[in-house]
């Protein structure tokens, strides 16, 4: 079997690669937190004029609370009452299931194709 | 069988084919349990808490615990197949011998962006670190940019100008943050007579149920994301098969005393919704534990925790970037080795402003997110190689430092740990998952179809292994 020659790379095509791939690095990150898809979706339900009992704390989580700089209850009732919302839908479930699947069985499929040239012309090559 | 010297000179693990010099094999076990311990104690010094708030205090225990057995069984099967690997770039070097050139392009950008995120990470919280600090003695309105733009900058340098020096300042950093840990255990546990935790007013029911356990699986990996990093020192370690699954192993004991002292502390001093959201739960522990000592002495251990990870993290990312440059994967350029410090200085500097873009405008729950997003897919990518290694090279056929016990129990158990913290990353985060995903699959195209054409095939074997059977 003939060895595979890869052609040689121009400076400015390497360079062009890498911006390629930075661009796509950092869009892939970014995209989700420009268009403030990113994070959990969180809901706090402070009660009106809170107080530490109405907020569920007892003694103790209180002197915590004072120690940690919260001294009124008023202060301490966002981080107190904040939930995360878990719901979601099949649909999107299985969606994600999908896209998981599938990534890893594109890539195996053609490492396989890829890896079994770089064995051929290995073991064979000589 | 065949039996190889895994340190040759004439094979993988000296540099290029034609290398006029390669990295400096200067390294022993307890520099490899320094990378690894200490790219990961920062996850007991912050990040671990967000577990706390996605499922309450139970819930990040149990999922300290099963995130606890998915590293082990990482540490097993990665100690196996690098004391036999025994090249830069670990896991990447690991797919491209065992499962195929794609796929190790894919494991080296998990392994880059694991830990380029994970360090930007580190200096989001040095940066926060010392506000607090400032806001405690009476100044606030600190600008954190600078701080973080010194640390990443820092630690870039000290990469720079070798790796001797470099893990030798982790090595004494990380001991010094996990003595930290110890001796905050031991001054406020009640077995060695302190009474200030209060464990029974202070842990509540499952604020979220059973849904919150599996919620809490997401950030329950970041006690121990990175620990499979040791294996980026495999070319610079003096004997890789017994420094290499050494170092990992104590590694990962040393990380499960850790993380479970360290939730013990944490869950009995503060409210979880507090510690839920906390950006430096240890050194707030200790600020509640009423001694000024374990005040500094924790906030010293915060900084020299997160110092010590955005140090290994510099040290793994450029290698695993290094290693992709030498083969072509990347342009060449990157896979040049420094003439005097023998390090891979020019993927150090490369990757030094991207940390700076994360650090400096991502905010801490998502720049952990991608850190850990990156890291799981490479987790689900270890059963798979394990499996393909076993099936191509039966144990009879090429020699191990280690070999893992229970094949394919680790693979299996580690394959369904991680369907469930992709289900936990999908509980509120699954934009990034997805997100990222795609990422993967465009670039997997562009890798395929355009810039391998620049790759030698049979160059990227560099093993000297029989042939894999079925082949």
């Amino acid at each position: 079997m003939a060895r595979y020659t890869p052609p040689s790379q121009s400076r400015l095509g390497q360079i062009v690669d890498v911006v390629v791939l930075l661009a796509m690095t950092i869009g892939s990150l970014y995209i989700p937190l420009w268009l403030k898809l990113a994070g959990s979706d969180q809901t706090a339900n402070i009660p009106e004029n809170p107080t530490w009992e109405s907020l569920g704390q007892n003694p103790v989580m209180v002197e915590k609370w004072t120690q940690l700089g919260y001294a009124d209850p008023a202060s301490a009732a966002e981080l107190i009452t904040s939930r995360f919302d878990y719901s979601f839908s099949v649909g999107s479930l299985l969606a994600m299931i999908v896209v998981i699947v599938g990534y890893y069985t594109i890539m195996l499929r053609f490492s396989e194709k890829e890896y079994r040239e770089v064995i051929t012309e290995k073991f064979n090559g000589d | 069988m065949t039996d190889f010297d895994i340190t040759s000179g004439e094979a993988d693990g000296m540099g290029p084919r034609g290398a006029k010099v390669g990295l400096l094999r200067v390294l022993g076990p307890a520099h490899v349990w320094a990378l690894g311990v200490g790219i990961v104690l920062v996850g007991e010094y912050m990040g671990w808490n967000f577990a706390v708030g996605k499922g309450g205090a139970y819930a990040a225990l149990i999922a300290c615990w099963f995130a606890g057995l998915l590293y082990s069984c990482v540490a097993m099967i990665d100690s196996e197949v690098t004391s036999t690997v025994a090249a830069a770039g670990g896991q990447y070097t690991q797919a491209k011998h065992i499962v195929g050139p794609l796929m190790a392009f894919n494991v080296g950008l998990y392994l880059v962006f694991a830990y380029t995120m994970l360090e930007a990470a580190n200096a989001i919280t040095v940066g926060f670190l010392i506000d607090t600090v400032a806001v405690m003695s009476g100044h606030d309105g600190l600008d954190q940019r600078p701080f973080i733009v010194l640390a990443i900058m820092f630690l870039a340098w000290l990469n720079y100008r070798g790796v001797l020096a470099t893990l030798t300042f982790s090595l004494v950093i990380t001991a010094i943050a996990f003595s930290a840990i110890i001796i905050l255990f031991l001054a406020t546990s009640p077995i060695f007579g302190g009474d200030v935790l209060r464990h029974k007013e202070l842990i509540t029911d499952l604020p979220y149920g059973w849904l919150g356990i599996l919620a809490a699986m997401h950030f329950g990996l970041w006690y121990y994301l990175g620990i499979e990093g040791t294996t980026q020192a495999a070319e610079e370690v003096r004997s890789p098969a017994r420094a290499l699954p050494f170092g990992t192993l104590a590694g990962i004991m040393t990380l499960l005393i850790a993380a479970t002292l360290t939730w013990y502390v944490c869950v009995g001093l503060m409210p979880w919704e507090y510690l839920g959201q906390a950006g430096v739960p240890l050194f707030d522990a200790a600020r509640l534990s009423g001694s000024t000592f374990l005040m500094i002495l924790l906030g010293i251990g915060t900084l020299f925790a997160t110092l010590a990870s955005a140090n290994g993290c510099i040290n793994d990312a450029s290698r695993a970037w290094f290693a992709m440059g030498r083969d072509h994967y990347l342009p060449s350029w990157f896979g040049a080795v420094h003439p005097v410090y023998r390090t891979p200085y020019r993927s150090i500097i490369f990757l030094v402003p991207i940390a700076l873009i994360f650090a400096l405008g991502a905010p801490l729950d998502q720049v952990i997110t991608f850190s850990i997003l990156s890291g799981l897919l490479e987790y689900t990518f270890m059963p798979i190689n394990v499996i393909l290694f076993r099936k191509k090279w039966p144990l009879d056929t090429i020699k191990r430092g280690y070999e893992h016990p229970f094949h394919p129990l680790p693979a299996i158990v580690l394959l369904c740990l991680c369907g469930i913290a992709f289900f936990a990353v999908f509980l509120g985060y699954g934009t990034q998952l997805v997100a990222m995903i795609v990422f993967y699959v465009i670039v997997s195209l562009w890798f395929h179809f355009w810039r391998y054409r620049f790759v030698r095939r049979a160059e990227q074997f560099t093993m000297p292994w029989p042939r894999p059977q079925g082949y």
